[in-house]
């Protein structure tokens, strides 16, 4: 078995005070004050026994283990909850003290079987370590406490059980779903020996409100709350520290496997980006990567209607070369391209760039970014001169106000909404900017302060409105717009907002937030010391997402709220590596760090290393390739981690293109919707399998580390790497850490980074170089990357997509906890257990207008398409408004969304599709349509393997 | 909607959002090098010469400018 780390008992204290020097057991130890003596101990090297203490939780106290003499005072003080003073003299060894603590431990021994060699947490149980070190085999009061030893275990989460006979109650699982989680879905009912740790109100774990973050499975010091796996197959004997491959948060995780087997992923405590704590999908759900329905042999077919049929690695590589060469032979040059994938790590992406560039030869690049982010990069180069968020994550622990936009985190990014949640319940205010009522509106020991209900596509006239109230009711932060931002513009905004168009009562028949509230919103948010904007793609997938995020960042540039810690502009990204991705050059304007293809110099550069000459036009986007392809000029496309078919807007149009395509080559670890349309099969590896780094919302760079073998043989990037071979473009890297370096070479904001350095720091923020050689947590210090912040105009231009009468209900769409994006890798877990099916979120009154009652069958028609899903009445979203998830393919919610898309990204509006409901009995024609095609692709695929 | 109806939709759309500029035409313009691929600055070009596309005065006057540099 592997060492754990060194746990100090307590927390380090949150501010650094003075030095206090202090002795233990006749070691002299310094530390800063705020200390406990128990971290004081372990600073000196002295393990203080303890039971409820641990450095993740504020000490609590009440196992009485910890206890010391301290010269000077009277009686035993607990070690966790003692201060530091300078010239203590502490004691942590004494027969009275042993005898104290043996008696303590015996009263938890009387109420705890004592069967550790036949128990799955023998070796990795902190009583079991105790009771040894004191040399506790039994107990004065008998081995037969009823307190607990009879309890039932409960199985009914997939993931962990607990077991109350193994509960030595000390809370810590309590205290880490309230402080860390910020759940509170577990409590503690009784007193004395009778009391036991329940789940909501005394309900199995699964029917409570425990979201499985894991928190009180990782603090459990017994085997009361332990992992299934390790349960059925024992304690892990090897960890790797890499980085999950679910959303933007990038955390930290200890991948610990048994004979070569991942059993569970632990929160790494040192996660720079998570700080120990985890979430559902990368705490528990990564058995999808040795689901049995992997892809692990290339395959390729003539035609969609063919079996598949499975090849060696250099054929499949040799078919699609020729290929692709056939294409642009009769096409022309421009007629193929490629899509990098956010799931893929930054190397991976990388050469997919490359490849598209210099094999292809074309600048037909681009990566699913598109459909998410790609306003992010625009609106914030446009301002502030860089395409990223301008903070870490815990500078959230600084702000005096967050302003929600368009975001769920506690869905969609649920460690940062911990992290966001405990500032909240320490007082900071909140203001949440959504459509629907969101959890953080209104949670545990959580009320928002301004819940702004604003309509589907109002987004803008909102935000020039909270820019407006600021201007004209005099809140600017003068001085800063005057050292910091460019004149000439900002005096054209502040004109420009200033008109009575942008007037909150002007935009409250526009935006439906009641004037009044408005205002008092925009107030709070101008006079807070400290304000922060979090948004997601309720910002960016929009007509005007573009336009909203330069409002945005102009908000936050006239209140001054940019260049320090608990500020900033702050997008959450969707997937783990949309940063990373958009970073390393997918999109086929600009070269990895965001610099335009025009400009020659730079290209010049590229140039040389690559060995190659490079066009100096952008390519097109991916929208632009479908649409190309039904037109007959785009004919081949390398989709790699990606599945355009389910994720992409308006499917009809989607499954077109993807149709019209002569050669299809889909790189994915199953058999996607996209893949069904595929002529070529490359398989994938997870992120267990290869190496590289991921690039989080907070521009953090971090390492992927293989913990298993690809289970095809090749990495992704070996897989790319052999392709361009094929087609004659050389590629040599003998380890992603040799990509990483050419990636530094060429790109300023990566110039310092290397995986040395990488697992010398943990991670990296970057822009990393001479300038900031550990990187940069704060971006926008002392002058913004452009110089000067630019104050753009945004005008608010109506989306075409409005409510008829015709389409009267607006849909929008967002993200559920358990299941991630097209749901891929959510879907092969038992996460299903917690959402099996997207479903309708629909107000009761257009409910009732329209006869539907709770779980009925919806007929959802838009002008683009028409599904059917199951009916949820709920005040969640307001009327006028339906919500749904997009999570299973079969549900076809981007069948009904459109075509429309961001002015200058083509990023699509996902958020708001007009719409008509109905009660209907059967699936739609497409729903049909497209289970017979599914079964038949599957069917196609069967022959391949058998 | 046909390749060239949406190219035309785009850049309309391009077109409203700069329409708050008093360098509409320039950003328009500028927006469209910057972003498209040649080729679909060239089939909206095509398109427009058709006679058939509903642009803005200011996409057309943009459009004038593509490829003059």
């Amino acid at each position: 078995m592997y060492e754990s780390r060194l746990d100090m008992g307590t927390p380090m204290p949150l501010k650094i005070g003075m030095p206090v020097t202090l002795t233990v057991d006749g070691r002299p130890v310094t530390v800063t004050a705020g200390a406990s003596v128990m971290r004081a101990a372990a600073e000196a090297g002295i393990k203080v026994p303890k039971l409820c203490a641990t450095d993740s939780l504020d000490a609590f106290g009440s196992c009485r283990v910890c206890l010391v003499e301290i010269e000077g005072r009277k009686g035993y003080p607990a070690s966790c909850t003692t201060e530091v003073e300078d010239g203590m003299v502490v004691h942590t060894q004494s027969r009275e003290l042993d005898e104290l603590r043996s008696n303590v431990v015996e009263l938890y021994v009387s109420d705890h079987p004592l069967e550790c060699d036949t128990c799955s947490a023998n070796g990795d149980c902190e009583l079991q370590d105790v009771a040894a070190s004191l040399g506790v085999e039994s107990s004065r009061y008998g081995m037969n406490g009823a307190g607990h030893q009879q309890a039932a275990r409960d199985d009914s989460n997939p993931y962990f059980a607990f077991d109350p006979s193994q509960c030595i109650v000390c809370y810590r699982c309590v205290r880490a779903c309230d402080d860390i989680q910020g759940t509170f879905a577990l409590t503690v009912d009784g007193r004395g020996f009778a009391s036991k740790i329940v789940a909501g109100q005394a309900q199995s774990f699964m029917d409570s409100d425990c979201v499985s973050c894991g928190a009180c499975v990782d603090h459990c010091p017994t085997e009361a709350l332990i992992e299934k796996p390790v349960m059925q197959k024992g304690q892990p004997d090897r960890s790797i520290t890499t980085t999950c491959a679910y959303c933007g948060v990038g955390c930290s995780f200890h991948a610990e496997l048994k004979d070569g087997e991942v059993l569970r992923m632990v929160p790494d405590q040192q996660g720079q980006a998570n700080e120990g704590h985890a979430c559902i999908k990368g705490r528990f759900a990564f058995g999808y990567a040795t689901h049995k329905d992997r892809i692990t042999r290339p395959m390729i077919r003539e035609n969609i209607n063919d079996p598949w049929r499975e090849v060696s690695w250099e054929e499949a590589f040799s078919y699609t070369a020729e290929r692709f060469r056939a294409i642009q032979q009769e096409y022309g040059p421009d007629s193929i391209g490629g899509i990098t994938s956010s799931r893929c790590t930054n190397e991976e992406t990388y050469l997919v760039q490359k490849m598209v560039r210099a094999a292809f030869g074309n600048n037909n690049v681009d990566t699913c970014a598109r459909v998410c982010h790609s306003p992010t990069g625009y609106g914030l180069k446009t301002t502030l001169g860089e395409s990223a968020g301008t903070q870490a994550f815990n500078s959230v622990a600084s702000a005096d106000l967050v302003m929600v936009m368009g975001a769920n985190p506690s869905d969609a990014h649920p460690v940062f909404a911990s992290r966001l949640k405990r500032r909240l319940r320490e007082g900071a205010q909140l203001i949440v900017a959504d459509p629907r009522r969101i959890e953080l509106v209104s949670s545990a020991h959580i009320k928002a302060d301004h819940h702004l209900a604003l309509r589907p596509g109002s987004n803008v006239a909102f935000i020039n409105a909270m820019a407006h109230v600021v201007v004209t009711e005099g809140l600017e932060d003068a001085a800063f717009i005057e050292a910091r931002c460019e004149s000439g513009p900002y005096q054209k905004w502040r004109e420009f907002i200033s008109g009575e168009q942008n007037s909150p009562e002007t935009t409250e028949r526009i935006t439906g937030i009641p004037a009044s509230e408005l205002r008092a919103a925009a107030r709070l948010f101008a006079t807070a010391p400290n304000a922060a904007i979090y948004y997601g793609l309720g910002v960016s997938e929009h007509s005007q997402g573009s336009t909203t995020v330069m409002g945005i960042a102009n908000l936050a540039m006239a209140t001054g709220n940019l260049g320090r810690e608990g500020v900033g502009v702050n997008p959450l990204r969707g997937q783990n590596n949309v940063q990373g991705s958009c970073d390393m050059g997918s999109f086929p304007h600009e070269l990895p760090g965001y610099r335009h293809i025009s400009d020659a110099s730079v290209r010049s550069l590229f140039e040389q290393e690559w060995n190659t000459q490079l066009r100096p036009e952008p390519g097109l986007r991916i929208p632009n390739m479908f649409d190309a392809s039904i037109s007959g000029n785009f004919k081949g496309l390398y989709v790699q981690g990606e599945d355009v078919a389910q994720s992409d807007p308006n499917t009809h149009h989607v499954e077109k293109a993807l149709q019209s395509l002569e050669c299809l080559v889909v790189q994915d670890i199953f058999l996607n919707e996209t893949a069904r349309f595929a002529h070529v099969l490359l398989p994938g590896s997870s992120f267990l399998e290869k190496n590289g780094t991921f690039t989080n919302a907070e521009r953090r760079i971090s390492m992927v580390r293989k913990a298993i073998e690809p289970l095809a043989g090749l990495e992704d990037w070996e897989v790319t790497m052999a392709l361009s071979n094929a087609l004659g473009y050389p590629m040599n890297y003998g380890h992603p850490s040799e990509i990483m370096d050419e990636i530094a070479r060429l790109t300023p904001t990566f110039q310092g980074v290397s995986y040395a350095k990488l697992d010398r720091l943990g991670s990296i923020q970057w822009p990393c170089n001479d300038e900031a050689p550990e990187g940069t947590p704060t971006m926008h210090v002392d002058e913004f990357v452009r110089g000067k912040g630019y104050f753009a105009i945004t005008g608010f231009v109506p989306t075409d997509e409005r409510a008829t009468r015709k389409y009267p209900l607006l849909m929008t769409t967002g993200r559920i906890l358990s299941q991630y994006n097209v749901g891929a890798q959510t879907r092969r877990t038992a996460n299903s257990e917690f959402y099996a099916e997207d479903i309708l979120e629909i107000h009761p009154f257009d409910a009732e207008e329209r006869g539907i009652s709770e779980g009925d069958w919806c007929g959802i028609v838009s002008r683009a398409g028409e599904t059917v899903l199951r009916a949820v009445l709920t005040d969640r979203v307001q009327p006028g408004v339906v919500y749904t998830t997009f999570h299973f393919p079969s549900s076809g919610a981007n069948v009904i969304t459109t075509d429309n898309s961001d002015w200058a990204t083509n990023c699509p509006e996902y958020k708001v599709t007009a719409v008509q409901v109905s009660h209907v009995s059967e699936p739609s024609e497409w729903q049909k349509e497209y289970r017979d095609f599914a079964r038949r692709q599957e069917e196609l695929l069967e022959k391949a393997r058998v | 909607m046909q390749e060239v109806q949406q190219l035309a939709k785009m850049a309309n759309q391009i077109a409203d959002n700069f329409s708050f500029h008093d360098d509409a035409v320039d950003r328009i313009s500028d927006h469209i090098k910057r972003f498209w691929a040649p080729s679909m600055q060239r089939k909206l070009i095509e398109f427009d010469q058709s006679g058939e596309a509903e642009l803005k005065p200011e996409v057309r006057a943009a459009l004038k400018t593509l490829g003059t540099d």
